[in-house]
């Protein structure tokens, strides 16, 4: 892992610790806000649609089972204004996954930052994150025609 | 000291200032050189003119509400409770949100938002204020909500606000019916001050107020004041009167700042559908918030 994903990923964990995300759809009651966990996946599907974005991807566990994971973004919208788009993932796509896990214990959880194997990052939220720290998303460009 | 060592600890550092209330505005084009934060060097404000196309000044969190309304979030804290008559109270413990001090999951809420119904007024300056783009001409001016594609009227061409009657709203010798997003007739009275007045809503079983569930009823009067600061930054005041529900008027949105974007700004489509929302709750809502029993998750 590169050094710059490292730094990344330790400011994604980081800033999980001491601010909530703002959810438009729902709250966090249902996440484990204070344990965020990293996996490398391979992506199986991406859902490009209202109220949250789905990523679905394949991850091995510790027992080195592989597990379907399904976890959210924001919705297109806000996503569009992270550097997102509906054309980010394919299936087969090599990623590294952090998010938050729900509760319960199933393999649910709120991203909050894909880095794919070419480096390419995507976070979920721009509270407290320096986009000219990282190679991923840059504002959206595309406001106009 | 490690690399991977020092860029945590950069990132720790960093993130207490990081986190302050709202994120950094949305960098996208602008009209030449607009000052963000309203001070005195920004060119000052149009005269009766409130056009243009507004964004949150404080980032799209501070927009959505996700906490209820800006002013007033539902935090449980004492001074942020609201002065419910009983009948609001009972309203308001009728409803199941899914943000807020009694917070409930996907599968649980009674929101009339996840059935994609209208938000109505006033909840649409309450939830998802984004993108707003604001149209006027001498006799009317048209607020475009970037939500839901919701839009709505303030008539400025001097008449009168209808009268609130059993049924609807009194216009002439006519009963109007109820609608969504009401009957708003606005006055400007300073050069960059309009004060808006809006009458006619939905009752409660139609619509709530904001996303934790508080409560609105067909009884209220909303008193909006779009300030406008100078070119670049508008302030709005919301006041929320709604004898049915609460026992005295109280500021529910209290000079929200709200940016001036670039004109040619493309406001992105921000929609509700019933299918997406029914294989999202399929898909993930349900069993990420379910238990083994179905029960939630706490």
């Amino acid at each position: 892992m590169s050094k710059r994903i490292v730094g990344v990923i330790a400011l994604a964990v980081g800033l999980l610790c001491v601010s909530s995300p703002a959810l438009a759809h729902h709250g966090t009651s249902v996440f484990d806000m204070k344990n965020p966990v990293t996996m490398k996946a391979s992506v199986t599907e991406w859902d490009w649609y209202n109220p949250h974005c789905l990523l679905q991807f394949d991850a091995k566990n510790e027992g080195g089972q592989v597990v379907h994971w399904i976890a959210e973004t924001q919705n297109p919208a806000e996503m569009l204004t992270l550097g997102w788009a509906k054309a980010s993932f394919k299936p087969g796509d090599q990623v590294t996954v952090t998010l938050v896990p729900a509760k319960n214990g199933k393999p649910f959880g709120r991203i909050t930052l894909v880095v794919l194997s070419n480096g390419k990052t995507f976070i979920t939220s721009k509270e407290g994150f320096s986009l000219k720290e990282s190679d991923g998303p840059q504002p959206d460009k595309s406001s106009k025609y | 000291m490690p690399y991977r060592l020092k860029i945590l600890l950069i990132a720790l550092a960093a993130v207490p200032a990081l986190a302050a209330p709202g994120f950094s505005q949305d960098a996208r084009p602008r009209q030449a050189a607009p000052h963000e934060n309203g001070n005195s060097a920004a060119a000052s404000a149009p005269v009766h003119d409130i056009s243009g196309t507004w964004v949150p000044a404080n980032g799209p969190a501070a927009g959505i509400q996700a906490f209820g309304v800006s002013a007033v979030p539902n935090d449980g804290k004492p001074e942020h409770e609201l002065p419910y008559t009983p009948y609001g109270l009972e309203t308001y413990k009728s409803h199941r949100p899914l943000t807020g001090h009694e917070e409930t999951t996907p599968t649980l809420t009674n929101d009339p938002r996840n059935k994609c119904e209208p938000l109505g007024f006033p909840r649409v300056d309450f939830y998802n204020l984004r993108q707003t783009q604001i149209l006027q001409n001498p006799y009317k001016v048209a607020v475009l909500y970037e939500y839901a594609q919701a839009w709505r009227v303030i008539w400025t061409d001097g008449r009168t606000l209808p009268k609130l009657v059993d049924g609807g709203v009194l216009i002439g010798k006519e009963i109007r019916e109820p609608r969504f997003y009401g009957y708003s007739v606005g006055k400007w009275v300073d050069d960059t001050t309009l004060v808006v007045q809006t009458v006619g809503t939905m009752p409660e079983d139609r619509v709530w107020l904001d996303l934790t569930g508080r409560p609105i009823s067909d009884q209220v009067r909303v008193e909006e004041r779009f300030h406008r600061v100078n070119r670049d930054r508008m302030e709005l005041t919301v006041t929320i009167d709604d004898p049915k529900m609460y026992t005295k008027p109280w500021i529910a949105m209290n000079k929200f700042p709200l940016n001036l974007a670039d004109p040619h700004m493309d406001v992105t489509e921000m929609y509700c559908s019933p299918m997406e929302i029914e294989k999202y709750n399929q898909l993930f809502g349900g069993p990420a918030s379910a238990n083994d029993g179905n029960e939630p998750a706490k």
